[in-house]
């Protein structure tokens, strides 16, 4: 049912692999360079990181916008008896979370420097971005866990290594968590492979193959399901698995932060859409109520403990389990307009949040405190500064003509029919999202500026021109989200047919002719 | 001309980028007056498209205007459009024209402070926003102007943001408001669900058609009331009004009392279809808190003091007529008092703001009065806003506000009480204030010192910039009437032109006791005015009766210190036991787990430290036992 259509691509150039291998490489490079030589290892990060972002803008163009199925497909047997294959695809779902891989690592690596150790931070960086960029392109379960543990290795050491005083707690907490959930996920995927045997005949972990053509008893798909999803929950962080996240991002330096809420905590999400509702449709569906009340609590907890925190970056993680719950909320309505938001909340999110972490990085660096009782009336010294923190901050509450409503509002629309009372319930976060983020912004940029925070420097160019980045995007998608949305939803109608298809349920909406206001009046509907 | 409607909206999103990128250079005044020649050239495109708009047929009037597709998702189909009708045109033409008025007054106004051309910036976002709203085609535009309103309100209430009660009074705005869009939000998903489209034009003539269950149209029009109840000040959600007026007086008066806080009216108005097929209970609920808030808002504007408190609650309770109007089906009615209560309240904000100018930033009512001397223009002025909004004949405030007690009581005899007892406090309070304002003794004299006026300080008039919008707009309260004057069916011009926006949706009363003794009612209306101005000459002029202002109205039946004292106390208290629940019960649980492991595998320790290789072994034994029940299972 999900053609492969690109095959002529994979001819020609193998342009997926060579996202993978262009960081990959560079991190060989990296470890390689001298290290009396720090700008060559600099030059060496800089030339991979933005090659791999030009490569994803190329991608990106010459995305076919219509299709639903995998594009630029590239598929080569691998370890042939156990059939694992290096399989490759990116489709609307993942072609987002791609390209903001790729734009977010240089956008890190130029913008942000690390105190110490420019070697190793940047090697581990450009290790991580091949490790996130393999987990969205992998479309072989073997495949995808490997990049998945892949990802913990590196964060863990730049948690680790240039994080701020807890760093050692935080990282192993982050590490020792996450690796809690792969352990079900790795169970999930041999037993997956194996069981898949009886109905296929052979064993395979490519995922196109399992999730079209295997058959699972409906207890065992969902006892597989849940071993998935374990994995996906610790990494999202749904409610109540979120507790590492708030020690992780706090500990983690700003380059750290930035790309966890970016793209890190996006293969939870992202993980859930591609091989929970893909490979056992009928058990996601089964589990939609669970899944629904967790999103819903993690969005009032998330927003409620953000309300209390004392430390602004961790009252921003916290404002991150909130958001997240709402793209889970958006993924388990089924509908192609909850899931196309949740899809485009997961990027918005990257960006908003990104931005943020990076604003309070950038008050840290300046006053070397995070604590919002030591900050006050910084906006009447570094007017530009707050300037950006607020246009971050309603883009991240939601405010119409900014990208974060965007997709929140499809979201809730297109989950209104299927998940009423959940919507009505979590819809309640828009106003707590505006309480925690307006009362931290006037505790720490509204009053009489103190002594303390008098000589408050306002952004320097370089940061000027980062943030200028992010709020370009910022308001380019929420002003004109049309090329996104056209992307996303072809593959997220495909995505939802499958999971009505196997399921046997109907979750799309019945279309309603819309129709035209003069002849309205003679039409009727069954509404009644 | 139709067509261009979009430029109307476009000039002052022009002169915002024009500000943000220039504005710091162009400086006092030139920022400002950029600012204004983009509201003026707005309201001369929308004057054009009105005067279009008049020399067509009633059919051909409404037009749609789509600029480009916003959110298209699969049967979500949502535009940028815009639809100029007859009820859009008549919003957009009273929120630009005061508008330029707020803004050339403002140049005066806000004249040597530091962060001048900022305070342009946000109230030409502040125009665009409002015009997003009011010609929006659909829902989601006008939730775009809706939000956008309520952020420029909050910028701009706490647009002195180093005094702390400036500043928590705009997050309470944003925040309080953010209650109410809760409702319109759900507005939205209910219609989305019924019809499959958020248009203005397919949810109305759906309604219109009946294909929309009562059910569902009664929680659209209960939910949308939510949503107008935050941004337009009813109870229970007005709280944050009163604070607003820590704004700048040019914001108070172009966005807390003429635009902005109507925005709730206009989308019942735009929405009327839907309201006709609720059950009859719903519009019934709207009316009750329309009139009980109009009441209320009254009482407490009797014991105020400060000069813009009175203003607000007044405004709180001229809003609750309107809602009251909404809610008997007299939407002519409400639009008309929108439009009045605009104009005369407009005047008396930009009046006080004079005031208060002239008396280098005093608001105590208590240590003003006699200005009518020094500040001859203000005073005449403010007084025909004070004739007004009191309901006297001939001015504005009285034709719009009978209409509305016309059609109230033909509807709900028990709520036209309400409104007329309503109408004798207004009278009252507003007597009482120009008499503590303009009349009676000069207390500024024994203040003179806190002015820090070096003993010779005199009020004085303020300059022409600011007088001009004084002038024009007491016109307008003077001659607003004429819009629709009660005498005969030809004299009313709104009516006739709105017809087609509210005919689903409008009361007929023709043929009720009400309407066939409407010289009874409005003699009935004119006595109440009358005698509340008597009453209050008589307590603050005359001094002949005591005056009664109980420390219970000043603070507003304690509402908000409740309100307030819940929040402090068991709201934060659950919140913060939230807070305290996740860092203890729930990681104390990670934590707890983390520290059984590490006590259970104490042996393996011994052999080998870091806890990373200890966990890592323990969870690759798990996997193993996992995966061997996992076949077990599978192959079972």
């Amino acid at each position: 049912m999900i053609a492969e259509v690109g095959h002529s691509a994979s001819m020609s150039f193998p342009i997926l692999t060579a996202l993978i291998f262009v960081p990959l490489l560079g991190a060989i490079a990296a470890v390689l360079s001298s290290n009396r030589r720090p700008e060559w290892t600099k030059l060496i990060a800089l030339i991979s990181s933005v090659g791999t972002a030009g490569l994803s803008i190329w991608m990106l163009a010459s995305f076919k916008t219509s299709e639903g199925g995998f594009q630029f497909t590239s598929q080569h047997a691998w370890i042939r008896e156990w059939g694992i294959g290096w399989h490759l695809g990116v489709d609307g779902i993942s072609l987002f979370l791609v390209v903001l891989t790729g734009l977010l690592f240089p956008l890190v690596i130029v913008g942000i420097d690390p105190h110490h150790g420019h070697k190793r931070y940047l090697a581990w960086l450009l290790l991580l971005e091949a490790g996130v960029m393999g987990s969205f392109l992998s479309l072989d379960l073997f495949l995808f866990f490997a990049f998945f543990e892949i990802v913990l290795v590196p964060m863990y050491f730049l948690i680790g290594g240039w994080g701020y005083d807890q760093r050692v707690y935080a990282a192993t907490k982050f590490f020792l968590y996450t690796m809690f959930g792969s352990a079900f996920m790795l169970v999930g995927i041999i037993a997956t492979a194996v069981l898949a045997k009886n109905s296929l005949g052979y064993v395979t972990f490519d995922l196109v193959t399992l999730a079209e053509q295997a058959s699972f008893g409906t207890n065992t798909a969902r006892w597989l399901f849940f071993a998935f999803a374990i994995a996906f929950a610790v990494k999202v962080p749904l409610f109540p698995l979120h507790t590492w996240l708030p020690d992780a991002h706090t500990q983690a330096p700003t380059g750290g932060s930035v790309i966890l809420a970016g793209v890190l905590l996006k293969l939870g999400t992202y993980g859930f859409l591609r091989f929970g509702l893909y490979l056992f449709p009928e058990a996601a569906v089964w589990a939609k109520p669970l899944f629904l009340t967790l999103a819903v609590a993690g969005i009032l907890w998330g927003a409620i403990a953000a309300t209390m925190q004392k430390d602004l970056k961790r009252l921003v993680a916290y404002s991150s389990v909130a958001h997240l719950g709402f793209i889970v909320l958006g993924t388990f309505a089924f509908t192609s307009v909850a899931l196309t938001g949740g899809v485009m909340q997961m990027v918005n999110h990257g960006i908003s949040t990104g931005a943020l972490f990076l604003l309070v990085g950038m008050i840290y660096e300046r006053r070397h405190t995070r604590q919002i009782a030591e900050l006050k009336g910084l906006q009447s010294v570094a007017p530009i500064f707050a300037a950006a923190f607020m246009v971050v901050m309603l883009s991240s509450i939601g405010v119409p003509g900014l990208n974060g409503f965007v997709g929140e509002f499809l979201i809730l629309i297109g989950s209104f029919e299927n998940a009423r009372w959940w919507v009505v319930v979590g819809t309640t976060g828009v106003i707590l999202a505006a309480l925690y983020l307006l009362w931290a912004y006037q505790r720490v940029f509204h009053g009489e500026v103190d002594e303390a925070n008098a000589s408050f420097p306002e952004l320097t160019p370089r940061e000027g021109m980062l943030l200028f980045t992010f709020i370009a995007a910022i308001v380019f998608t929420g002003v004109y989200p049309k090329p996104m949305l056209d992307r996303i939803e072809p593959s997220v109608k495909v995505l939802v047919t499958h999971v009505e298809e196997r399921s046997g349920r109907t979750f799309e909406p019945d279309v309603v002719e819309v129709k035209k206001a003069p002849a309205a009046k003679e039409e009727k509907h069954e509404d009644h | 001309m139709l067509h261009t409607v979009w430029l109307v909206p476009a000039l002052p999103l022009a002169g915002f980028l024009l500000l943000v990128l220039f504005g710091r250079r162009l400086a006092e005044p030139k920022a400002g007056w950029l600012a204004a020649t983009m509201c003026g050239a707005s309201f001369f495109v929308t004057l054009l498209v009105f005067l279009d708009m008049v020399s067509k047929s009633a059919e051909e009037r409404s037009h749609v205007v789509r600029v480009f597709s916003w959110i298209p998702v699969g049967s979500l189909q949502v535009d940028l459009a815009f639809l100029a009708d007859q009820l859009s045109i008549t919003m957009a033409l009273f929120v630009t024209g005061i508008g330029t008025l707020i803004h050339l007054y403002a140049i005066g106004y806000m004249h040597g402070d530091p962060k001048f051309s900022k305070f342009f910036i946000y109230l030409n976002l502040f125009v665009f926003s409002m015009l997003m709203l009011v010609l929006g085609e659909n829902l989601l535009v006008t939730f775009l102007g809706w939000e956008g309103v309520g952020t420029c309100s909050y910028f701009l209430i706490s647009f002195w943001h180093t005094r702390d009660s400036a500043a928590t009074a705009g997050k309470k705005a944003f925040v309080t408001n953010r209650v109410g869009d809760w409702g319109f939000m759900m507005a939205m998903f209910l219609a989305f669900g019924a019809v499959g489209t958020l248009s203005y034009g397919t949810i109305n003539s759906a309604a219109q058609g009946g294909s929309i269950s009562h059910v569902t149209a009664t929680a659209i029009a209960l939910m949308l009331f939510v949503g107008a109840c935050g941004k337009s000040a009813q109870l229970p959600l007005y709280l944050w009004l009163p604070d607003a007026m820590e704004g700048p007086t040019p914001v108070s008066a172009l966005i807390h009392a003429a635009t902005m806080v109507t925005a709730g009216v206009f989308l019942m108005t735009r929405m009327n279809p839907v309201i006709a097929e609720a059950y009859h209970w719903a519009p019934t609920i709207i009316a009750v808190i329309g009139a009980a808030t109009a009441l209320f808002a009254a009482t407490v504007a009797v014991a105020q003091n400060d000069i813009k408190k009175v203003l607000a609650y007044s405004t709180v309770s001229q809003l609750g007529y309107m809602f009251l109007a909404v809610g008997s089906g007299a939407y002519v009615a409400a639009i008309f008092h929108m439009i009045t209560h605009a104009f005369f309240k407009a005047l008396l904000f930009l009046g006080s703001g004079s005031v208060i100018h002239g008396m280098h930033h005093e608001q105590d009512m208590r240590k003003m009065g006699a200005l009518r001397v020094l500040m001859p223009v203000t005073g005449f002025t403010f007084i025909i806003g004070w004739l007004a909004i009191a309901g006297v004949p001939p001015f504005a405030g009285f034709w719009s506000k009978d209409e509305i007690l016309l059609y109230v009581f033909a509807n709900n005899r028990a709520l036209y009480v309400v409104g007329l007892v309503t109408a004798l406090l207004t009278a009252f309070y507003m007597t009482r204030q120009v008499i503590m304002v303009f009349f009676g003794e000069a207390k500024w004299k024994d203040h003179s010192e806190e002015h820090g006026a070096h003993g010779d300080f005199v009020p004085h008039e303020s300059p022409r910039i600011m007088l001009f919008p004084l002038v024009v707009l007491a016109v307008l309260s003077v001659g607003g009437g004429l819009l629709q004057l009660p005498f005969t069916k030809d004299l009313h011009f709104l009516e006739k032109w709105l017809e087609p926006i509210v005919e689903h949706g409008e009361a007929h009363i023709s043929g009720s006791w009400a309407y066939d003794n409407k010289y009874l009612l409005m003699l009935g209306a004119i006595v109440v005015a009358l005698g509340g101005i008597a009453l209050a000459v008589g307590v603050y002029g005359k001094k002949k009766l005591p005056a009664i202002e109980p420390q219970i109205l000043a603070n507003a039946w304690n509402y908000d210190k409740g309100v307030s004292a819940f929040m402090g106390g068991p709201g934060r208290q659950s919140f913060e036991g939230v807070a305290w629940a996740d860092a203890h019960v729930i990681d104390g649980a990670v934590r707890g787990t983390g520290s059984v492991v590490r006590k259970s595998s104490g042996l393996v320790r011994k052999i080998q430290s870091g806890y990373v290789r200890v966990y890592a072994a323990a969870i690759v034994i798990g996997v193993l036992a996992m995966l061997a029940w996992f076949m077990w299972r599978g192959v079972a």
